[in-house]
């Protein structure tokens, strides 16, 4: 059923296709995804590689994140590039900066006359890689949010109701509070920490995580992250950590482990730790919104995305460039993405894929999958949480994981810790905006 | 009366040192001239465009206190880890020395981590140290103690320093227990005659007779603490917590390769370059005096 729906899309697309190839047409993607995750990917391009016989995607793992990137600059420098190349949302503005090397989307899908609306995608998803008159430059592909993973077990072993309100940060204290005083070791741990405690908490509240739009409106911006909302909320999980309630494992996602071994209570975390959690987790978890600030003005807005974009590299052949249009636009169909939401717990980036997900009744009989999708559509972006674009992004997250650390181990306050954060930070923006001019 | 073989003519010499020579030039000389070459630059990461800045990248770094600070932790973790990766490997291989039986076993088990990459010799002390799963964290919190090198500076350090390190021992070893061999037994046999006992002995005629490998060793292994422990730091701590294990050869490659700020990550290599430079000639010039040979 499903292969005859892709077989009748590519139909659409290939007979708009001006030119009748002779010979297949070959293309190079590399991506970032091993393990289950690329088992699905290869699942994709398998699947769309039998569809049609025109062209043939040929898809290639080359590391992790950070390595892919530089895998793909690197055969850029060499002229070995390939036609599609994912890159991670922190290494967006890298690639948007790089005029010359890349093929904007809407570009590659124009001149390949495809049938494609960038506006089936979910408004924060598409505006990360848009640019701000409108126009889509990378393919979203896998996109996440944080939200508050909840060991039921643990609230109720220290007396407290499992369903008890977790939608701020006011109740969260006292329930860490309570978790603390019960003897639990570990009321609260973080993955991410830069990602959901300062970009995502600057987006939920509708304040600036640094100027010019948060980096869409021009390379001179500046960080921004140092205001009230950010370091109220940093000094709380600082006094937090003092006091044993939130306990700090590490720059990544170390404390996945603590959480999914039952020895943590509460756990910030992307919505695509969902596999992960489901199939490790000896105890009763649930998914909650991610907890916001009461009284704050416009709180909670919307949080923003984490995750990888297909980007269209420059220097290939007009029919291998059709080819990609017709890879991309059969991913951004709905089977495919709403398979894949499914599958991993990344967000089902269509509007249309959400609705597919929903008619196949996969929200009933997996109860707070949805969460993310209502957190991050709830409400149409502002200039502050559509996303961040900053060059040297890598980087700046490594100053601010380095000053947080001076926070939670009572080196520094929470103000001067994000003062000195936005000073080096904004040294490597300037650096960034020198390179790209 | 000294007996010298010249050859003629400039051809043989030359054909002997050209393998050298070009190696050089190829793996050394082209590579460091580039780099020399790019700290001059502010280059996009494609290489589309690249600003000339003249020393602007050298004068940006030097200028920022946490660089500067990077050196601070280079020269203590190159200390420890020198000091760390060579008394024990002389201890083991004074040890094995005295051995009559089965040195042999003991000598191949002693040079097995030599065999393990750095960044997989992070891995497996990260392992026994995991502050969650850690069979040596556990240990150390039965006997009271909570070891946390996410958040203890100290400890992050002491971590690192013993995954690069322990590698290190056995190559170490290797060379300590060459050298042991080779000490003349009589001179020993005629100070044990003399009462001197064994660490006296050590002490006052094997030490010093070591002295050209020690000497040597301790170039080597400074370089190597120098350039060759990112893997270890990567795998480990990725710098942290802070700024605490960042020394600066792992800035070089996270600059270079996660923040793909090629200008700036150039301009430290150069910088490493002559700082390495300079302390081998300071090493030569003063310790190499204190060498008998």
């Amino acid at each position: 059923m499903q292969k005859t729906a892709f077989g009748a899309l590519l139909a659409a697309t290939t007979a708009l296709s001006p030119l009748a190839a002779t010979a297949q047409t070959e293309i190079q993607f590399w991506h970032a995804f091993t393990g289950r995750l690329g088992e699905l990917v290869a699942e994709q391009v398998a699947t769309f590689n039998e569809s049609q016989s025109e062209y043939s995607v040929n898809a290639t793992h080359k590391g992790n994140y950070s390595e892919t990137l530089n895998a793909g600059i690197a055969a850029f420098r060499a002229g070995e590039q390939p036609h599609i190349l994912m890159v991670f949302e922190v290494g967006t503005a890298t690639m948007m900066g790089a005029e010359g090397a890349i093929k904007p989307v809407y570009e590659v899908m124009e001149e390949a006359n495809a049938d494609f609306d960038p506006d089936a995608y979910i408004g924060s998803v598409k505006g990360y890689y848009t640019t701000t008159d409108g126009q889509m430059l990378s393919l979203p592909f896998n996109s996440s949010t944080p939200v508050l993973w909840v060991n039921r077990d643990a609230l109720e072993g220290a007396g407290i109701d499992p369903d008890t309100d977790l939608s701020t940060w006011q109740n969260v204290d006292g329930v860490l509070d309570q978790l603390a005083e019960a003897g639990n070791d570990c009321p609260m741990t973080t993955a991410w920490q830069s990602w959901i405690h300062l970009e995502n908490l600057s987006a939920y509240h509708d304040v600036p995580f640094a100027t010019k739009e948060n980096g869409f409106a021009g390379l001179d911006t500046e960080l921004a992250f140092n205001g009230p909302v950010q370091v109220q909320h940093i000094a709380q999980m600082g006094e937090w950590a003092k006091e044993g309630k939130f306990i700090y494992a590490g720059r990544r996602n170390e404390g996945g482990a603590n959480f999914r071994a039952g020895e943590c209570a509460l756990f910030t975390e992307s919505s695509a730790g969902y596999a992960g959690i489901k199939a490790e987790a000896n105890f009763d978890f649930d998914v909650r919104p991610l907890p916001y600030w009461d009284g704050v003005d416009g709180a909670p807005q919307n949080t923003i995305i984490g995750g990888a974009s297909l980007w269209v590299m420059e220097g290939h052949e007009p029919a291998e460039y059709e080819a990609a249009a017709a890879f991309l636009n059969f991913l951004s169909s709905p089977e495919i993405q709403a398979k894949w939401h499914q599958d991993t717990g990344y967000l089902p980036i269509t509007k249309a894929a959400g609705e597919l997900t929903r008619e196949q009744g996969f929200y009933q009989e997996n109860p707070g999958t949805d969460v993310a999708v209502k957190q991050m559509t709830a409400k149409a972006p502002t200039a502050n949480s559509k996303g961040l674009r900053l060059g040297s992004f890598d980087q700046i997250r490594g100053i601010i994981d380095e000053e947080l650390e001076a926070v939670w181990s009572g080196d520094k306050d929470a103000q001067a810790a994000l003062d000195s954060a936005v000073e080096r930070g904004n040294q490597l923006l300037r650096r960034f905006e020198r390179a790209s001019n | 009366m000294e007996k010298r073989v010249t050859f003629k003519g400039w051809l043989l010499p030359l054909c002997l040192i050209a393998p050298q020579v070009f190696i050089s030039a190829v793996f050394f000389f082209y590579p460091a001239g580039q780099a020399v070459w790019q700290s001059l630059f502010i280059p996009d990461p494609f290489g589309l465009s690249s600003q000339f800045v003249g020393l602007e990248n050298f004068e940006y770094l030097l200028g920022d206190p946490y660089y500067r600070a990077s050196f601070v932790t280079t020269a203590i973790f190159s200390t420890l880890v020198t000091l760390a990766a060579m008394i024990p490997a002389l201890f083991l291989a004074v040890m094995a020395d005295r051995l009559v039986k089965s040195a042999r076993v003991y000598r191949t088990l002693l040079i097995w981590p030599y065999a393990v990459a750095p960044a997989v010799a992070g891995v497996l002390w990260l392992f026994m140290f995991n502050t969650r799963v850690g069979v040596i964290a556990w240990y150390l919190g039965q006997l009271g103690y909570d070891w946390n090198h996410v958040l203890n500076e100290g400890e992050a350090m002491g971590l690192v320093v013993v995954a690069s390190a322990w590698g290190r021992i056995s190559y170490n070893f290797l060379f300590f227990f060459a050298a042991l061999q080779a000490v003349p037994r009589s001179i020993i046999e005629a100070a044990a005659i003399d009462g001197a006992r064994f660490w006296r002995r050590f002490f006052t005629i094997v030490l010093p007779l070591l002295s050209p490998i020690t000497f040597f060793l301790l170039v080597v292994n400074i370089v190597y603490a120098f350039f060759e422990t990112f893997g270890v730091i990567h795998t480990i701590t990725s710098g942290g917590p802070q700024q605490a294990t960042t020394i600066l050869v792992y800035k070089v490659f996270s600059d270079g390769f996660v923040g793909q700020d090629l200008g700036s990550s150039a301009a430290q290599s150069v910088i490493l370059l002559l700082l390495v430079g300079l302390l081998t000639v300071l090493q030569f010039k003063y310790i190499e005096k204190r060498v008998h040979y």
